[in-house]
């Protein structure tokens, strides 16, 4: 198994399943001739031309419909939303299109699109380039939300993502696109429903998604060195339709739940993750199921307020304490 | 047009005037729910566009004044009104209505309800045309005030930039609801809008279908040719409300008198009649025929037809299940 970052994870996955079926093209801004922002494309568009890998104008609503449009007919297109804020201006074809049209065809007409875009907070953006989507994607039916923590399940999720004939929405993160890790060398499709145990644990469990997973894994070591408190952790890669039975069966292992998110609060991931936990968990907790989020605030550009606003490891491990009283 | 293309032409206009009649009427009946919007007076624009082009093989797609539209590319009426019913056996299983009619074996893409949408999922269709390399074009019909979209702007130049085989059709038919075209857009001839982004277009009377043909058939030929996008605009009239809560309060009954001496159908009736291929009683005769034909079999079945079963109200919200099992459990054989 080769190591390789996030971005070279995506890029074969493109590289894959454009090689695999002529149908398969990509589009967005700057991601032919300029290889992509975060080189999810690079070298695509000498391999495959212009006529799939496409340079698009800087018309988020236009071109993500041309790709919905393109898919009622046999093209399989990725798009790519250079950054999620800029998705608020195609939400119009997205949802109002790509999740409604099965169902308002009566099942004559699909929109087997991939939208990828990166969201988060990276290093003072400001507020118009530091937004989470997340949350909004997983409150509409007719369109799937995976989000990958890592290398293997980012080139995994697009390629089972580019074959599946529902509408997905990847959410990757800014942060991440260097990150290494293990893919496997030989093809690989990751599922784009359930969830995965990132590590065991018997006391708490600590929901993450995406870069929230990481901040988990890194309280679970603090926890279990410096409190002996063993925290499982588990990867919901899958934000709609979420695991509700692994959400379940984890709880009911543990019996404590934190959940962790970059997203505000209010309206959130984890407001649907406590809702789920309520519903099928109640008799099994131990303490009431905490969240940790970001301040209901746009990004702000000042370092320091921005990393006031976002949560990070600590704030994972001081919810658990709290959980357990020891704060 | 040939003498028997006319004579088709003008049953087809029949067709749509006394559909959307009648439609009006089960609305009132409260048959039919929701928003309705009707099309007498614009028969002689999808009529005489389509005419031009290959309806069930060109792709085409519109807004939410779709039934003719359907019914012209191939889709049966009587599962247009059955839709319009709710029905389990309308063109969309009763799960779209009005607005949302489709008939995808016949290449009708769909009527979308918001103002401006379909315009890139045209753009999209052209590029799934050019991908798949056949003689198909992709055909918009919209309204005029959709032109004030966004996506009207960014389609225009991607489709010129991409040089996608799609002719817009814009009916424009002087209102978006109730605000008239010079109240809402700064230029009020439509077909001058595109040239800022090298678009072809051309402007002409929408209320006789054979001038229609005409200039659709140019414009159809210029786009199966691969010379680029198109757009062509029809000087068009709705006669009815925008919808059914519309009560016309915004314009003159001088002005609706006036457009309904242009009436599409009388324009070529009169012309056959004069030339000595129609006399009134044929159209007399046409127009019962088709009253009946819309009475005994397409009403009829609309009510006849069953409702969905509650028990498939999350049917069709993604696709099948077992069908994707590979890639929601990620293991392929
Ligand atoms: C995005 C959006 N905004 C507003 C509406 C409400 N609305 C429905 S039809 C319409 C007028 C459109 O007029 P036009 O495009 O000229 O088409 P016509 O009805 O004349 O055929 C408006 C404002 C809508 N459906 N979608």
């Amino acid at each position: 198994m080769a190591e390789m970052m996030y971005w070279e994870a995506i890029r074969r996955a493109h590289d894959e399943e454009m090689a695999r079926d002529p149908m398969v093209i990509c589009l967005g801004e700057d991601i032919g001739v300029a290889g992509g922002t975060y080189k999810a494309t690079k070298g695509l568009y000498e391999k495959y031309g212009p006529l799939r890998v496409i340079d698009t104008p800087i018309s988020e609503n236009g071109f993500t419909g041309l790709a919905i449009g393109a898919s009622f007919i046999g093209v399989r297109p990725i798009v790519e939303i250079m950054s999620v804020n800029f998705a608020w201006l195609a939400m119009d074809q997205i949802f109002n299109t790509a999740a409604k049209v099965r169902y308002m065809s009566g099942g004559q007409l699909a929109a087997p699109i991939v939208i990828r875009s990166p969201g988060g907070t990276a290093h003072q953006l400001g507020a118009q380039h530091s937004a989470r989507m997340e949350k909004v994607f997983m409150g509409v039916a007719g369109i799937r939300v995976v989000t990958p923590s890592n290398p293997r399940q980012a080139y995994g999720l697009l390629k089972s993502a580019v074959r599946c004939d529902d509408p997905v929405f990847i959410n990757e993160h800014e942060l991440m696109y260097n990150m290494k890790g293990e893919v496997p060398d030989q093809e690989y499709f990751h599922p784009l429903e359930g969830s995965e145990i990132a590590r065991s644990g018997t006391d708490v469990t600590l929901f993450g998604y995406n870069i929230s997973v990481h901040w988990c894994l890194k309280a679970a070591e603090i926890l279990d060195k410096q409190y002996g408190i063993s925290a499982e952790v588990v990867d919901l890669y899958a934000l709609s339709p979420l695991d509700r039975e692994g959400i379940r069966r984890s709880v009911a292992k543990t019996h404590r739940a934190v959940i962790a998110e970059e997203d505000e609060g209010p309206v959130g991931v984890g407001a649907e993750i406590m809702a789920i936990i309520n519903e099928e968990c109640f008799f099994d907790l131990d303490a009431p199921p905490v969240r940790v989020h970001s301040a209901n605030v746009p990004q702000p550009y000042n370092h320091k307020l921005e990393q006031a606003a976002i949560p990070d490891h600590e704030d994972v491990v001081n919810a658990v304490l709290k959980l357990f009283g020891k704060s | 047009m040939k003498l028997e293309d006319k004579k088709r032409v003008l049953r087809e206009m029949v067709l749509a005037r006394r559909f959307e009649e009648r439609c009006y009427q089960a609305y009132m009946e409260r048959k039919i729910g929701g928003f309705l919007h009707l099309y007498p007076g614009q028969e002689a624009c999808c009529i005489g566009v389509m005419e031009a082009a290959r309806p069930g093989y060109d792709y085409v797609i519109t807004g939410y004044r779709d039934h003719i539209h359907a019914i012209k590319c191939g889709a049966d009426p009587k599962e247009v009104m059955a839709e319009l019913y709710g029905k389990e056996t309308g063109s969309s299983k009763g799960r779209g209505g009005s607005m949302h009619i489709f008939d995808v074996k016949h290449r009708f893409m769909g009527g979308y309800a918001l103002v401006g949408g379909p315009f890139p999922l045209a753009a999209g269709l052209g590029k799934g045309i050019q991908m798949k390399g056949g003689d198909e074009i992709a055909i918009c019909f919209l309204g005029d005030a959709a032109n004030n979209q966004g996506t009207f702007h960014e389609t225009m130049n991607m489709v010129a930039l991409y040089k996608l085989p799609v002719l817009f059709v814009c009916e424009n038919n002087h209102y978006g609801i109730g605000t008239a075209i010079d109240r809402s857009t700064a230029v009020v001839d439509q077909y001058k809008r595109v040239c800022g982004y090298g678009i072809e277009s051309a402007q002409c009377d929408g209320q006789d279908v054979e001038v229609v043909y005409e200039h659709a058939r140019r414009a159809v030929d210029y786009v199966r040719s691969r010379k680029g996008p198109y757009f062509l605009e029809l000087i068009t009239y709705r006669y009815r409300g925008h919808s059914m809560s519309d009560s016309r309060s915004y314009r003159s009954r001088e002005e609706e008198e006036m457009w309904k001496k242009r009436d599409p159908i009388f324009i070529l009736r009169d012309r056959l009649i004069e030339a000595g291929a129609l006399t009134q009683e044929e159209f007399h005769k046409l127009e019962k025929e088709i009253d009946d034909y819309i009475e005994n079999e397409v009403v009829r079945f609309a009510e006849e037809s069953p409702e969905p079963d509650v028990r498939d109200l999350e049917k069709y919200v993604l696709a099948d299940r077992e069908t994707q099992l590979p890639w929601l459990t990620g293991k392929v054989a």
